[in-house]
């Protein structure tokens, strides 16, 4: 069968090498011009010019009506409000120096399209252009600068509520493990030469604040309007902690702890309500109604955003997002380490 | 001083040249001709064809993951076929094969095609030309540069045969993950492979560059100031430059996990617990690889980028039949883009766990980048302006470079906002940034050269019409596989992903990725038309004539011969910048550096 498929292509070859000498021979291969640039030519690719960029534009706006509905919903955290209204003013500012240049450069490609009949005009600088264009950016960039700055400044700082909840996300191959502090409100020390057994996180035996932390895997959950505090440590390779319905992501890296927190304002459940979010998993179970797959509701997700190795594309957990009662119920219902690890 | 070194170089190489031409037929052998040649013309095209080639292997790896990524668990014969049993069982792409396919995909189009490739080509073949040298400062470094490169090329592909498969960490080989071979099959000996080729690779780069450096300012001929040189060469000599200062970090970088990997040192590891036991290695950190990887990472988009942005000036102003616009100005910028880019690498970092106050610095940094970014731009766009523009596929797609370099310029700014980069941070909507604003932007400054130097290089013309096939093709599914890609990060999909089917959330995406893989397929047979074009030119094209864009640059005042030496006399004096396109007072819409100025005309650079 291969034989064959070379045979055929090896055929194909010395046929399209026959077509192109008789092609050769009739035109008289060493007298023509065929590279010489003419006026049906640069008539031809200067509307070709404007024709790619109002379908280029066209194109670009029937993503926008058919895709922007896929995008993720309205942030679940506080500070995911700032990001997207951050996000909005640089994308309409983005999107008008998108079109414009991209206007001027393929109207000049057409209107300026080559004529042996026409001369170019010699314009070879101008100080009040040039500092016109350098002046506008820069001034535009500034507010880009300071605004941007601001809310990172904000986002990044330390938790500060007195009622924060503190967690930790544990990232290992392939899966995550979230820690609670239990009772006493600490996280107990770790090391990692302690790894074993039942001991997963490698726990340190040596601190009692250890004993009554709380393991959670395949899902966590954490109590709305409340600020989470998360703490983020790695087993073996760096992964990254991306919870994008919350606008949140910070990289795991061995040998490090890193931090990230963020306040969750709608829990699941009322999630699940939003218009936005109605539609959204429409569209999704749609699409899984064609692969024969079960409709699903909406969850609110932790991936893993930094490539660690073969099963990297499924390294997820469930985040679910409680009333502050049903998350003490669940915690309540949840075993402390140090009942885990005796068994 | 400079002017005495350029006289007795050039005495020198008068006599070199006399002494040739008597011999010329007879000492030239097969093998120091067209093998280990120290010319700047030869070698520049051994870059070239050794660009194509790794550029169809990374173009093909790419169709593969494509269409893993539009169907994931479907049955594909030509994966099988490419990959074999071992990797491509049944038809369908093993996800540590998907993980080698990225990461040799993005190794080779960053360094072997677009660093090498590019300058390697034109650097080579347009300093020299472009200065008014017989040829580089060292044509025997310039000899050892391609060799370093082609060996390097050669264990790179070759580093795809071995039985673990090849470095399968990202192009950025992140540690631990690059360290540890029982972290993933591709860190075993194909990491090795990728670490050793990597380090020829800056050894070429290193060499290549001094010697770009050193012809610039030592070789340019009488009247060639600084200010006179066309903007294709300022580009080279700081590209060159950004190379030399950065590629040693790489090298440090590189040879830190070289000692992790094998020597039990522990640079970059730390408290790892893998393979079922605790490691010995502490104190360690993966950010000290991040932050010296980017040191070299960052400036490398601009090694990239500053080479087509050169190229694509001085098609635009030949094609315009107009003088560039802002001469100095773009010098400016790119010397500007230049010393930034060394100040800006950590915007590839702000999620990494480095200090957010660090963060912001680099925020600032970057967006200042923007400026001679823009600059540059409208720079190009006001070169249109009233011109009386000849479409020949080069210039066609020095048109797509502008559009790609703002298309995919605007969201950089908006990917150096720290806090919006929270949002989308290894998400698609990076992977469609950089593609559209490095990746389309290089390839197709690469193709406009190509196109445009190509009668320089071969003495033959490419056929125009497969030309225009060939750029409405690219460019369209450039933008049809890259565009819609943003909406992909807009929906949260992290990139390197082997499929995207464990997520209920992002199953409304299939239609996006098909689009997109479709577009990419249509992209990779329309570069089928190129390399039929390309090579069928190279021994069946037209004969060239001299100038045939009617050129005001040197490289045109040569005899199209390839001699060596370049010109088969004296060589030429330069009265003018290179820019003098329809210039009032001339007969013809343009005139060559080695007319004299008029008198009373001023030279256009010097006003």
């Amino acid at each position: 069968m291969k034989l064959l498929v070379l045979l055929a292509i090896l055929l194909l070859i010395i046929a399209a090498h026959q077509l192109l000498r008789i092609i050769e021979l009739s035109r008289g291969l060493k007298k023509t011009k065929e590279w010489h640039i003419d006026n049906a030519d640069n008539d031809m690719h200067g509307k070709g010019m404007l024709i790619f960029m109002i379908c280029f534009f066209v194109f670009f706006f029937w993503q926008v009506n058919q895709y922007i509905d896929r995008s993720l919903p309205p942030s679940g955290a506080e500070h995911g409000y700032k990001i997207d209204a951050l996000w909005d003013a640089n994308m309409y500012l983005c999107i008008v120096i998108f079109l414009i240049c991209n206007f001027f450069l393929f109207g000049f490609a057409y209107k300026y399209r080559g004529n042996t009949a026409n001369k170019a005009t010699f314009f070879p600088h101008s100080n009040k252009l040039e500092m016109i264009w350098t002046i506008i950016p820069a001034i535009a960039l500034a507010f880009i600068i300071i605004f941007g700055l601001k809310y990172w400044n904000e986002i990044m700082d330390e938790a500060h509520d007195p009622n924060k909840v503190t967690i930790e996300l544990y990232a290992k191959q392939f899966a995550w493990t979230a820690r609670y502090t239990g009772k006493d409100g600490k996280l107990g020390n770790t090391d990692y030469r302690q790894i074993a057994g039942a001991n997963d996180l490698g726990i340190d035996s040596m601190d009692a604040s250890g004993n009554d932390d709380v393991l959670a895997h395949n899902e966590f959950h954490l109590p709305v309007n409340r600020e989470v505090e998360i703490f983020m440590r790695s087993r073996d390779v760096i992964h990254s902690a991306f919870m994008p319905h919350f606008r949140a992501q910070m990289n795991c890296v061995p040998g490090m702890i890193t931090t990230f927190k963020f306040k969750p304002i709608f829990t699941t459940a009322e999630m699940r309500k939003i218009p936005y979010v109605i539609n959204l998993m429409a569209g999704i179970n749609k699409q899984r109604a064609k692969f024969g797959k079960e409709p699903v509701e909406f969850d609110y997700l932790l991936l893993c955003n930094k490539i660690c190795g073969r099963n990297h594309y499924n390294m997820q957990m469930n985040i679910i997002i409680d009333t502050e009662k049903d998350y003490n119920q669940w915690l309540a219902k949840q075993k402390a380490f140090k009942t885990i690890a005796s068994k | 001083m400079g002017t005495k070194h350029t006289a007795t170089l050039e005495h020198e190489h008068a006599l070199h040249h006399e002494h040739a031409h008597d011999h010329d037929d007879h000492h030239e052998t097969f093998v120091s001709k067209y093998i280990f040649s120290h010319d700047h013309k030869m070698i520049s095209r051994q870059f070239l064809i050794t660009a194509v080639v790794m550029a169809v292997v990374a173009m093909t790896m790419s169709i593969i993951f494509r269409l893993q990524l539009a169907w994931p668990g479907e049955k594909f014969a030509f994966i099988n076929a490419v990959l074999g049993d071992k990797w491509g069982k049944d038809g369908i792409l093993d996800p540590n094969m998907y993980l080698a396919l990225v990461t040799i995909h993005g190794t080779i189009m960053v360094f072997m095609v677009l660093t090498a490739g590019l300058s390697g080509t034109f650097a080579n073949l347009l300093i020299p030309y472009q200065v008014g040298a017989r040829d580089m400062a060292s044509g025997f470094l310039n000899m050892l540069s391609y060799w370093f490169f082609f060996v390097s090329s050669c264990i790179m592909l070759g580093s795809c045969f071995i039985d673990d498969g090849p470095a399968s960490a990202g192009w950025t080989v992140y540690p631990p993950l690059s360290a540890l071979p029982e972290s993933i099959p591709g860190s075993k000996l194909g990491m090795t492979m990728w670490l050793v080729s990597m380090a020829i690779f800056i050894i070429s780069s290193l060499l290549a560059g001094l010697n770009y450096i050193i012809t610039v300012i030592n070789l340019r001929t009488k009247g060639m100031s600084m200010t006179r040189l066309p903007l294709t060469v300022w580009a080279f000599l700081v590209t060159a430059i950004l190379g030399v200062l950065s590629f040693p970090v790489l090298f440090s970088c590189a040879l830190l996990l070289i000692f992790d990997r094998s020597m039990g040192t522990s640079f970059y590891l730390s408290d790892i617990y893998i393979g079922g036991r605790p490691l010995d290695n502490a104190g360690g950190s993966p950010v000290l690889f991040e932050h010296l990887f980017w040191f070299l990472g960052h400036p490398e988009v601009y090694i990239v980028l500053l080479p087509a942005l050169g190229i694509t000036s001085e098609v635009i102003a030949t094609m315009a039949r107009k003088p560039i616009f802002g001469y100095r100005a773009m010098i400016g910028s790119i010397l500007a883009i230049g010393f930034l880019s060394f100040i800006v690498w950590g915007h590839h970092m702000f999620m990494t766990g480095m200090n957010p106050f660090l963060g912001s610095v680099f925020v600032f940094t970057t967006l200042l980048i923007a400026i001679p970014s823009a600059v540059k731009a409208f720079n190009y766009i006001t070169t249109l302006w009233k011109g009386n523009i000849q479409y020949s596929p080069a210039m066609m797609f020095s048109i797509g470079l502008v559009s790609s370099f703002i298309t995919g310029g605007v969201t950089g700014i908006i990917l150096a906002d720290s806090a919006l980069d929270i949002h989308v941070h290894d998400t698609y909507f990076v992977v469609a940034h950089f593609h559209i604003v490095m990746g389309l932007s290089a390839i197709f400054g690469m193709f406009a050269g190509v196109y445009h130097w190509f009668p320089k290089m071969f003495l033959r013309m490419m056929n125009k019409k497969l030309g225009y096939l060939h750029f409405w093709i690219t460019f369209i599914s450039a933008y049809g596989v890259f565009f819609p890609m943003h909406f992909i990060g807009l929906a949260g999909v992290p990139r390197r992903y082997y499929t995207n089917s464990e997520f209920p959330m992002f199953d409304n995406l299939v239609d996006i990725n098909e689009l997109d893989t479709i577009f990419a397929i249509i992209g990779a047979l329309g570069q089928v038309v190129f390399l039929f074009n390309f090579f069928y030119s190279i021994f069946r094209g037209e004969k060239a004539p001299q100038n045939p864009w009617n050129s005001n640059s040197l490289e045109w005042t040569t005899p199209m011969a390839n001699i060596h030496g370049n010109w088969p006399g004296k060589l030429p004096v330069v009265h003018r910048w290179a820019y003098d396109y329809s210039k009032p007072g001339h007969e013809q819409d343009f005139v060559p550096q080695t007319v004299p100025l008029a008198e009373g005309e001023h030279d256009g650079g010097e006003h």
